[in-house]
């Protein structure tokens, strides 16, 4: 168990360092909009989806309709279905911890669990360091984000460079490139067909099309 | 008082509907057996699903106007290859985001 603790840990540091900054972020901006830090701890406690939480300051700053809160979230986290479709069998049998690890399933935990051995308390403690470290560097960024002594601009960046090292990771541990290609391809395509706001949904649409495809082709391959 | 009602019913809604999105596929495939095309989609999202992460990080990145997205494209390459090299996530990292630091903050 001590072991496990340490490998998350040692795992996290990366996602310590892009939360701290980017939570930090969230506090200032919710702090800027005249959102005190009990409100900066229960949106980062309960929603715990960073990109969606920025957005979410618009939303409450602009009095938004639940309606249209409700359909804003569904199209920002609809890549979260992608993420739970990839775990369904990885998670199971982890009991009473299944439902809190399905909640705290964001981008970079899902990026630490997605692939390679790994045991179910591993599972447990990446998830609950992630939203710890989500936690305190938003209420940190709510308290005293304003007087920080140094320029951190482009510290996020250290999410980017964790994404970047788990691809290239997971390429070297197999000879089946043509799903990471897929991944990449279909991203680029919509990017550029639909642009940065909404080409996560047709992106996903796409890859899912495609590894199909590929499914079919390689299992008649298979047959003969 | 309303205001902070409303303000109140929006993180909720907003929760929930985060929540929706994470739970979805495990409510729809609990049962006992995995349908073979979701266990087949477990296998291969992962590395497509990274590659989309990727993508979807340097969005915002412009190649048309200044400074055409240099700075991303060193800090990545710098990162795949450190990467290459020792195999160290943490050094990967490290190197990547500290080159992008200071290729944003005094280069560009």
């Amino acid at each position: 168990m001590k072991n496990e603790i340490k490998r998350a840990l040692r795992d996290t540091i990366p996602v310590l360092s892009g939360y701290m900054v980017l939570g930090m972020g969230f506090g200032i901006v919710m702090h800027s909009n005249g959102f005190g830090v009990w409100w900066t701890l229960a949106m980062s406690a309960l929603i715990y989806a960073g990109s969606m939480q920025y957005l979410a300051v618009d939303l409450l700053a602009g009095g938004a309709s639940l309606i249209s809160a409700a359909i804003a979230t569904l199209m920002v986290n609809a890549r979260h279905i992608f993420y739970g479709i990839s775990m369904v069998d990885r998670y199971k049998g982890t009991g009473a911890r299944k439902p809190y690890l399905i909640f705290a399933l964001t981008d970079e935990t899902y990026s630490l669990v997605c692939s390679g051995e790994k045991s179910k308390r591993y599972y447990l403690f990446v998830s609950v360091f992630d939203h710890i470290y989500w936690i305190c560097g938003s209420v940190i960024g709510s308290l005293l984000g304003q007087i920080i002594p140094f320029s951190t601009e482009g510290i996020d960046f250290a999410l980017t460079a964790l994404f970047v090292t788990v691809f290239v990771e997971q390429w070297k541990n197999t000879k089946d490139h043509i799903p990471a290609m897929v991944g990449v391809c279909a991203s680029v395509l919509c990017l550029v067909l639909f642009g940065k706001d909404d080409f996560l949904i047709p992106a996903m649409v796409l890859i899912t099309a495609a590894l199909s495809v590929l499914k079919v082709v390689r299992g008649e391959a298979e047959e003969k | 008082m309303s205001e902070i009602m409303h303000s109140g019913a929006l993180v909720a809604v907003i929760a929930l509907v985060t929540a929706f999105t994470r739970f979805l596929p495990f409510v729809v495939f609990s049962g006992r057996e995995t349908p073979k095309f979701i266990a087949y989609l477990g296998k291969v999202l992962p590395f497509s699903v990274m590659g989309m992460l990727c993508v979807y990080c340097l969005k915002g990145v412009s190649f048309v106007a200044a400074p055409h997205g240099i700075p991303e494209l060193i800090a990545v390459a710098l990162v795949v290859l450190v990467h290459l090299w020792r195999r160290n996530t943490l050094l990967s990292i490290i190197c990547g985001t500290a080159a992008y630091m200071l290729l944003v903050q005094l280069v560009f």
